[in-house]
């Protein structure tokens, strides 16, 4: 089990880069009224079939003989199942693949959701080819952070300028 | 703090851009394949990336990618320098990629100790 969800998101994200996404979505919603954690990643990467996907969710199982990739499915899909949430995948080849983990926010095994604030800025930052649209929601508070908009207003500058990141850093903190 | 404070920082890397455009002096790649997240990638992507940005280094660029197949030394850290050997650090952590800025980033001098391979 991984130690933290964030964890889980930068290897899921990885899958999505992997699978040569341009633009991913990542939302985290904590929901204390009803006691969930959701969790959705949503890429435009090559996608899967349904066979492809049953194998994925094998730990076994790897699309590149040789190479070790991705056990990162499982991996989220146990954290979720043994903590008493849920988990859904559903991919289409051309078109990219959904994941949606849901975890109960009281049960004792279930690991920290980790720094939220610097897993963005890696995926960012490491990824600077990749669009990334993140929503982090709680019962208070709603932050969204939209690369493309970023790139927009850079007009050419890279996100992973360090006066960017620097910018980012800084930005991250104040609003989260 | 503001996102179009983005359009004055626009303004003053714009110069660096160029230099960044015919091809980054260094690139930092961090191995963040699910055993390597595990061992504590992401602390050392982090640090590669505030050290970025903290020291300026307007000419170096970190990225990520999967496994590669050393699990038991990770996490891994390649360095590509151009014109020099790739240097394939392992077992590193934060405190250890601030040393690998320090010395080899900025003042070119690989840190021996802590490189698996000189490729």
């Amino acid at each position: 089990m991984m130690d933290e969800i964030a964890s889980h998101i930068i290897d899921i994200v990885a899958n999505s880069v992997t699978a040569k996404a341009t633009c991913i979505t990542v939302e985290i919603t904590k929901d204390t009224g009803r006691d969930l954690l959701n969790l959705y990643i949503k890429d435009d990467g090559v996608g899967m079939d349904e066979e492809t996907v049953k194998k994925v969710l094998d730990p076994f199982y790897s699309t590149k003989i040789g190479k070790r990739v991705g056990l990162g499915v499982p991996l989220l899909k146990g954290t979720a199942e043994t903590t008493g949430g849920s988990f859904r995948i559903s991919s289409v080849i051309g078109k990219g693949t959904e994941i949606f983990a849901c975890f109960d926010l009281n049960h004792p095994d279930l690991p920290p959701l980790g720094n939220i604030r610097d897993t963005i800025l890696v995926l960012v930052v490491g990824n600077p080819d990749t669009d990334f649209r993140f929503q982090v929601k709680s019962d208070s508070n709603e932050f969204v952070l939209d690369t493309k908009e970023i790139k927009h207003l850079l007009d050419g500058v890279p996100i992973n300028h360090p006066e960017v990141i620097t910018f980012l850093t800084k930005y991250l903190d104040e609003s989260m | 703090m503001n996102l179009e404070e983005l359009k004055k920082i626009r303004e003053k890397a714009q110069k660096d851009v160029e230099l960044r455009q015919k091809q980054a002096r260094i690139r930092i790649v961090v191995g963040m394949g699910t055993s390597g997240i595990a061992a504590g990638a992401r602390e050392v992507l982090k640090t590669f990336v505030e050290e970025i940005g903290r020291r300026n280094l307007a000419d170096v660029v970190v990225t990520q990618t999967g496994e590669k197949g050393l699990a038991s030394q990770e996490p891994l850290v390649e360095v590509y320098e151009e014109g020099k050997p790739v240097v394939v650090y392992g077992d590193i952590n934060a405190e250890k990629a601030k040393r690998v800025v320090v010395e080899h980033v900025v003042n070119g001098n690989p840190v021996t100790e802590y490189a698996l391979e000189v490729m």
